[in-house]
């Protein structure tokens, strides 16, 4: 009865390596930090706050973003793990109350043994068939119940655990999506999707296997000793005695092989990254000759994880060993007094017996334990991680009570916006806005101008209410942003950006991102006036094109002019393009320029542009410079005049000549 | 792997018989760890059997010594157990872990050196995937499933010899329901594993939104969408619960099979056995060690079903590994000593027919080679490996010349193959047709390590790797004590106007990459362009190396990089006419082919269409016609 005990716990081991590899790589391998293919990088262009070493500052040097570690406040943990089980408190009771039955079915077998040994073989002898029958009957109904049982349980428990992670899984998402592009900004995708997926997994394996296990070796430590000392007071307690060495070894093995995990799953993570970014760089893999410096590279990271992985393994080994030796010495030492009991008639040789069944049986789960142990760890370390992503307060919360917009004045589709003495701050200090106001009249296009990290895309970005101003307000046609409701701000406000992202799905269906009740016709409205009509016809199945897919190779400004034509279909009051055109060529540039002046014509437009073509169509031009408005006029004022505008114009006309 | 080789036929042991040369140089190790879980499983099948003599023998007689012998040979039966045990495992950790690691490194050192077209297929990943998990799968296969059929074969066996030696009617009875619970749990086994892949699929499902709703999180802000991307989440998370309801039933109803089918059988032994033990025709202790080797088999007769299946699930592995593994990395060139000078042409993809035209009398003219100089492309074209055999190629016979110390503009509409030309010439990709020469050598004939040290690129998506700035840029240094020069790299970084490095917190020393600080568009795409010019190489490909800069950084980049264009012969993909001011010439792709070569000036008054890319003027309608 040890080899089938062992094994499964060979079995389980490794399946926990599994887990662990898993949880270092993602479900099927998505590392932490993985940017898929097509993912703009997380550009630290909050605020656009490039050049002077601001990258620092808006990565938030120094403060918790950095470590993956968000504060989680005291307790959140184990309340985390409260509120998603209060609600399936009554189908937890029924598990454990299932679970104990079972284990009591379960744990009947070798007593009815010790019974038929010493009372049904003397009472058959003497015809007494009444105690075989007993034995009979009895062995049936708990082989027959213990089945059901473990059936039971099975689901019920399996019911639990996903209710428990359908909602867990739930909130992580609803509270990501609610939370500011601020934080987005700072909070790498890699480490939320990897909270969102590894994480949850994780736990999962903790409901779904562990915690069944947890139960189990308590119940059966607890049934089998309560028997073992039911059986007999001396036998049952030189099985507790024995417990005392195995909570020591237990106790040692999770230090021990709790640092080892750890270490590997550092050293899995390493390889995973060095191999990810080698596979989506490879063209300047490749251009810059690096295979052979690669090769050197990835060896001492693989080879370190290959000593880890070995050290766990080796650590397994001694576990089991030291377990195995504790366990076979007790049963030795059992069976040499209990036979001398038995030879000296002060104990029945049925509950010798049964003690050794039972023995066998007590000592089966403690390998079981260890696993119990690594995988109850890495779920804690796990859930904590999801505790401090949930304890972040969106920085930028719906309105609890919204206003509405007013009609637009006179039916005319765009809006006036006024930012009111408004300043922005990063949290950590850095100002990057000083205070100032602006106001842009319904229906007006600017342009603003300005160098990297001169707070271009922050004023955007205030507009569009991915960031709330540190002081003042941004209003709509008099509404401040924070009392509108999302879907309400979003038909009012639009925002397109550099990053022309792509979801999985058909060329279609990205467009109607844009409005998603938009027919074909629309899509292809917006399409056409765009000029992306004829290079998304031009693809293996046109419209429905998987962008993810075979033949679906869209180029970097293929993208933007999708990314536009979504705009364009969301008809907002108020379209802000931040460096919207970087990766277009000239016609295409003036393909969206035309769809402004004509399809969104009386919009009201906020033009973010390196390109100064952009600023022809302007109304008005906002030249920016560290945080403020240095010049702000029309563009035939400015151009006129002496200001930077006017040198950057002359150098731009230059080129074209 | 003699112990598989029976069952040649079966495709999923032919796969799993391809890992042998990786397991061969752990073998005697391995074979020894098999020897040892053999004994240590007999070992465990004896202990019953001491306990039966134990009980029978000197407990019956009261034998004091016979006892303390009894106990004593359980207690070394036990410790040998433990150790064999322990020893099992220790055999096989470390050199099962390397040849997990040895097959990772030969995954990566191929992967590195597949064609890019390779890449352009397979995410990273299904790659990594590969590289992880896949590997993992297959060391545990060889640390158990494979040592466990045979394992569990000679302890089955074993046993029920045991069994029918001790009473040959019992040991029958109790056989009764081994074929049953093996053929459940094969019909078991399939079907789990149907619902477990319906599973991992809807966990990509939710993965893949989870990461796009991550990405492209301004997208969902912008416009708003967050509530249809929580109710697609939210349905699809409910699917999935589904399924893992149902996997949840599917294993309840076979663990209830499992327990009970033996348990009825070992029951019916019991009672059996008690009237036997009544009349006196079976010993007590018989029964006692009966029982105990019963429910020692119990195990391993359930556990060949799912031995079974990770023993498939480590074949679909293998197949997943050599799917890679068995792909052609780029060709021979590669590894070809420096014949390159004799103008292999054959090497070339060139098929005869093209060697007959204007290509071979170039050849033949190979003296001339200092005066076909530059950088010239011939007759090429290019379809992806992967296109539709209908769709034209993507360039379709480009003939350009730049000359040496020359740059050249390119200019083309969107999707026009700008971007596909620029890959060709440092071999990225491979020409179908056509060729492609640098000083008057084929790139064909030169060793691709040679080839890429003279041709330097920038690309349009600028990467950089998890290492400091300083290494990112010397990447592109010729040789060592480039690399170590900090001259040279003060040089490129001028060049590059990549003055904000200083400004980092560590200098030229900070960490960027995935593992660093992320910078934004406009300087990674400046840490690229250094990085194509630290080398001073002979050819500079630049894939439209401004598009993130603004205005000012651009004028500053475009002077610094005038001075390096003067004596490098440069290749500019160009979207701008500010761009397109940094070269000498212009060449105009359209439909395939090079339709215009002159002028900027020029260009914009001749060509329409060029005047059109460069300054949106609309067509004149009689050019246009044309």
């Amino acid at each position: 009865m040890k080899a089938p005990a062992a094994q499964k716990h060979d079995e389980r081991d490794e399946r926990d390596d599994r887990r662990d590899g898993r949880s270092a790589d993602g479900h099927d391998a998505r590392p932490e930090g993985r940017k898929a293919l097509t993912a703009a990088p997380s550009a630290q262009d909050a605020g656009d706050a490039g050049d002077a070493g601001d990258t620092g500052d808006s990565g938030g040097a120094g403060d918790d973003f950095d470590r993956d570690v968000l504060p989680t406040p005291p307790g959140a943990t184990a309340g985390l793990l409260r509120s998603l089980l209060a609600p399936l408190r009554g189908r937890v009771a029924l598990a454990v109350v299932l679970l104990l039955l079972q284990q009591a079915a379960v744990q009947a077998g070798p007593l009815l043994v010790a019974y038929a040994i010493d009372t049904a073989v003397p009472a058959f002898r003497v015809s007494d068939h009444g105690p075989l029958l007993l034995v009979a009957v009895a062995y049936l109904i708990t082989a027959a119940s213990s089945g059901g049982l473990e059936y039971a349980f099975i689901t019920c428990s399996a019911r639990v655990n996903q209710n428990a992670l359908l909602d867990l899984r739930g909130r992580i998402f609803r509270h990501a999506q609610a939370l500011s592009v601020d934080f987005h900004e700072r909070y790498t995708s890699g480490r939320l999707i990897s909270r969102a997926t590894t994480d949850v997994e994780s736990l999962r394996e903790l409901l779904s296997e562990g915690l069944q296990e947890l139960i189990t070796v308590v119940v059966s430590f607890v049934y089998i000793s309560a028997l073992l000392l039911w059986l007999d007071l001396g036998l049952g307690a030189v099985a507790l005695a024995s417990f005392l060495p195995l909570a020591l070894l237990v106790r040692s093995y999770q230090d021990r092989a709790g640092r080892i995990y750890r270490e590997r799953s550092t050293a899995i993570a390493a390889v995973i990254v060095k191999f990810t970014e080698t596979m989506n760089g490879i063209r300047p893999v490749r251009a810059f000759r690096r295979e052979d410096a690669n090769d050197a590279e990835f060896a001492p990271l693989n080879e370190r994880h290959e000593r880890t992985n070995g050290d766990a393994l080796v650590e397994m080994a001694r576990y089991v060993v030291g377990s195995r030796l504790v366990a076979n010495v007790t049963v030795a030492g059992i069976v040499l007094w209990g036979a001398y009991r038995v030879a000296d008639g002060s104990l029945a040789l049925g509950v010798l017996a049964a003690s050794v069944l039972y023995l066998r049986r007590l000592y089966d789960p403690i390998d079981r334990l260890g696993m119990f142990l690594n995988s109850y760890q890495s779920a804690a370390a796990s859930l904590e991680k999801i505790a401090g992503l949930l304890a972040q307060v969106p920085a930028v919360p719906e309105p609890a009570a919204p206003r509405e917009l007013p009609p637009t004045a006179d039916g005319r589709p765009g809006r006036e916006v006024v930012f009111d003495s408004v300043r922005f701050a990063y949290r950590t200090g850095g100002e990057v806005l000083p205070r100032f106001d602006l106001t842009i009249p319904a229906g007006q296009t600017v342009a603003v101008v300005g160098s990297t990290g001169a707070g271009k895309s922050t004023l955007a970005k205030l507009l569009a209410r991915f960031y709330d101003p540190t002081e003042g307000e941004v209003r709509l046609d008099g509404v401040g942003l924070r009392d509108l409701a999302n879907a309400d701000l979003r038909r009012g406000v639009v925002m397109v950006t550099q990053e022309a992202f792509l979801f999985s799905g058909t060329v279609a269906e990205n467009i109607a991102i844009g409005r998603p009740d938009a027919t074909r016709e629309d899509v292809e409205h917006a399409a056409k006036a765009i000029g992306a009509h004829d290079f998304i016809a031009a693809l293996p199945d046109g419209y429905d094109t998987d962008v993810r897919k075979r033949g679906g190779r869209i180029s970097a400004g293929q993208r933007q002019l999708v990314a536009f034509a979504r705009a364009l279909l969301a008809d907002p009051a108020v379209l802000i393009l931040d460096e919207a055109t970087s990766s277009l060529d000239v016609p295409g540039e003036q393909a969206v320029q035309r769809a402004m002046s004509t399809v969104l014509k009386g919009r009201t437009a906020v033009v973010i542009a390196h390109r100064l073509s952009t600023v022809e169509i302007a109304d008005r031009v906002l030249v920016m410079e560290k945080g403020r408005i240095v010049e702000d006029g029309s563009p035939r004022a400015l151009v006129g005049g002496e200001g930077r505008f006017a040198d950057l114009h002359r150098a731009w006309r230059e080129s074209l000549a | 792997m003699p112990s598989t080789a029976a069952t040649e036929r079966s495709p999923a042991v032919r796969t799993l018989l391809r890992l042998w040369p990786h397991l061969r140089p752990v073998r005697a190790r391995w074979f020894s760890a098999a020897v040892v879980a053999v004994l240590a499983s007999l070992t465990s099948l004896v202990i019953p059997l001491v306990l039966k003599w134990l009980v029978d023998g000197p407990i019956a007689d009261g034998d004091t010594a016979g006892v303390w012998l009894g106990a004593l040979w359980v207690l070394l039966l036990g410790l040998a157990e433990a150790l064999l045990f322990g020893l099992r495992r220790w055999l096989v950790a470390r050199p099962l872990s390397s040849v997990e690691a040895d097959m990772r490194e030969a995954l990566y050192r191929r992967l590195q050196r597949l064609p890019i077209a390779f890449h352009d297929r397979w995410p990273s990943g299904q790659l990594l995937s590969r590289a992880t998990t896949d590997l993992m799968i297959i060391r545990m296969f060889l640390a158990f499933p494979l040592t466990f059929l045979l394992v569990n074969g000679v302890t089955i066996l074993a046993g029920v010899i045991v069994m029918l030696s001790m009473d040959r009617s019992l040991g029958l009875l109790v056989l009764i329901p081994v074929i049953p619970v093996i053929v459940v749990c094969t019909v078991f086994e399939k079907r789990f594993a149907e619902a477990s892949r319906t599973a991992q699929d809807q966990v990509g499902d939710v993965t893949t939104l989870v990461e796009e709703s991550v990405l492209g999180i301004r997208v969902i802000k912008g416009f708003g969408r967050h509530r249809s991307q929580a109710r697609a989440f939210r349905e699809l998370t409910h699917r999935l619960r589904g399924t893992e309801l149902r996997k949840a039933r599917l294993l309840g109803g076979i663990m209830a099979v499992i327990v009970v089918l033996p348990e009825l059988a070992i029951g019916t032994c019991l009672v059996l056995g008690t009237v036997r033990v009544a009349d006196g025709t079976l010993s007590a202790g018989t029964l006692v060690a009966f029982l105990s080797t019963a429910l020692a088999l119990h195990w391993p007769v359930i556990s060949i079903g799912f031995l079974l299946a990770m023993s498939q699930e480590a074949a679909t592995a293998t197949a997943r590994y050599f799917e890679v593994m068995d792909t052609e990395p780029e060709s021979a060139a590669d590894d070809r000593p420096a014949t390159a000078a004799s103008q292999a042409l054959p090497a070339s993809p060139a098929s005869p027919a093209t060697s007959a035209s204007p290509v071979s009398r170039a050849t033949a003219k190979a003296p001339t080679a200092v005066k076909e100089g530059g950088l010239r492309l011939e007759g090429v074209r290019f379809r992806y490996p992967d296109a539709p055999a209908d769709a034209p190629p993507v360039l379709d016979g480009v003939d350009l010349h730049v000359r040496p110390g020359e740059s050249l503009a390119l200019v083309g509409t969107t999707g026009s193959g700008k971007t596909t030309l620029t890959a060709l010439i440092p071999r990225l990709h491979e020409i179908t047709e056509g060729r492609i020469t640098l000083d008057g050598v084929d790139i064909t004939a030169m060793p691709r390590e040679e080839l890429r040290a003279r041709v330097a690129v920038a690309f349009e998506d600028p990467t950089l790797f998890s290492a400091t700035v300083g290494e990112n840029v010397l990447m592109g240094a010729a040789d060592r004590d480039e690399r170590t020069d900090p001259e040279v790299l003060g040089r490129a970084l001028g060049v590059a106007q990549a003055g904000f490095v200083h400004a980092l917190p560590q200098g030229v020393d900070t960490q960027v990459g995935e593992q660093g600080l992320s910078l934004s568009g406009g300087q990674r795409q400046r840490l690229a362009l250094a990085r194509a010019v630290v080398g001073s190489p002979d050819f500079l490909v630049l894939d439209d190396p401004l598009s993130a800069l603004d205005v000012h950084t651009e004028a500053a980049v475009e002077a610094a990089l005038r001075e390096v264009l003067a004596d490098t012969t440069a290749l500019i993909v160009a979207h701008r006419p500010s761009t397109v001011l940094l070269a000498d010439r212009v060449a105009l792709l359209s439909g395939g082919r090079i339709a215009a070569v002159g002028d900027h000036h020029e260009l914009l008054r001749t060509n329409a269409e060029y005047a059109w890319l460069m300054s949106g003027a609309p067509l004149e309608p009689e050019e246009a016609r044309r």
